[in-house]
């Protein structure tokens, strides 16, 4: 976990940017189509903190479903509701929001950088595919299978939700 | 320089605050939803940060950022549907304006 590799710390800032940049452009950001292209950006940072992480399943699951499928889906979304330009506005809770974040960010801060987490013992394994099928299909079988009827509906209340009368 | 698990928790914080902010004071919807997926997104930075360093043998926190993932994603299918029943309806996707329940 711990690296001083020269390489590794350039890749963290550099992702790490992206990844705030982009986050900060989608909510900073005046134009809802360009917030999405921000999001997609912010979406690709965040899969390679897992590569970083050496998490390369989730790193692949991510670029899939989120940079793929997700903003696809919120790309649809801004079309179908033509409130591109100027769409992108503040409501009243500006300034209470920004001081609730700032205080939620202090405060996250605080704990994350105090606490001593309890290290675990054993190495990182080399593929970590076969780890997380182990457990998915082991331990976390029934959440496994709820997850699949939670897709499912989702799937049909979405299309009813949005369907034409 | 060393890059900690402190460094990756600390990036997760500020995503996770920068999208409530986002989520919190923006009036399109869609761009809540967004700042939502942020807020999402943050979490599972936790969650495989510290299963590295915290269960690296078990890898617990890869297996909830997957159901995370998977919510999410049945999330943002129902969310984003609702959102265009509400311009369907009422030609307009502003939080603050789509207020019949608010009291």
């Amino acid at each position: 976990m711990n690296t001083s590799e020269p390489a590794v710390v350039a890749a963290f800032y550099v992702l790490s940017a992206i990844t705030l940049g982009g986050a900060a452009g989608v909510v900073f950001g005046r134009n809802m189509f360009h917030a999405a292209l921000f999001l997609v950006a912010s979406f690709f940072g965040l899969a390679g903190i897992y590569v970083l992480l050496q998490a390369d399943f989730l790193a692949a699951v991510q670029v899939l479903i989120y940079a793929g499928a997700v903003s696809i889906l919120v790309v649809f979304a801004i079309m179908l509701t033509r409130q591109v330009e100027r769409g992108n506005e503040w409501n009243q809770l500006r300034v209470p929001g920004l001081l609730l974040g700032l205080l939620l960010l202090i405060g996250l801060l605080a704990v994350f950088t105090q606490t001593q987490w309890a290290a675990g013992t054993g190495p990182y394994p080399t593929d970590t595919v076969q780890v997380l099928a182990r457990q998915l299909f082991g331990p976390w079988v029934l959440p496994f299978e709820v997850a699949s009827v939670l897709l499912l509906a989702a799937l049909v209340g979405a299309i009813i939700i949005a369907r034409e009368e | 320089m060393t890059i900690t698990l402190t460094h990756y928790l600390v990036l997760s914080a500020t995503l996770f605050s920068l999208g409530l902010y986002g989520a919190l004071s923006k009036r399109n919807a869609v761009t809540i939803l967004m700042c939502l997926e942020l807020m999402f997104n943050a979490v599972n930075i936790a969650f495989v940060a510290l299963t590295r360093v915290v269960a690296p043998q078990l890898l617990t926190g890869q297996v909830f950022a997957l159901f995370v993932i998977t919510v999410a994603a049945a999330e943002v299918a129902v969310g984003l549907a609702i959102v265009l029943a509400i311009y369907r309806q009422r030609r307009t996707i502003d939080a603050t304006e789509v207020d019949l329940l608010k009291w």
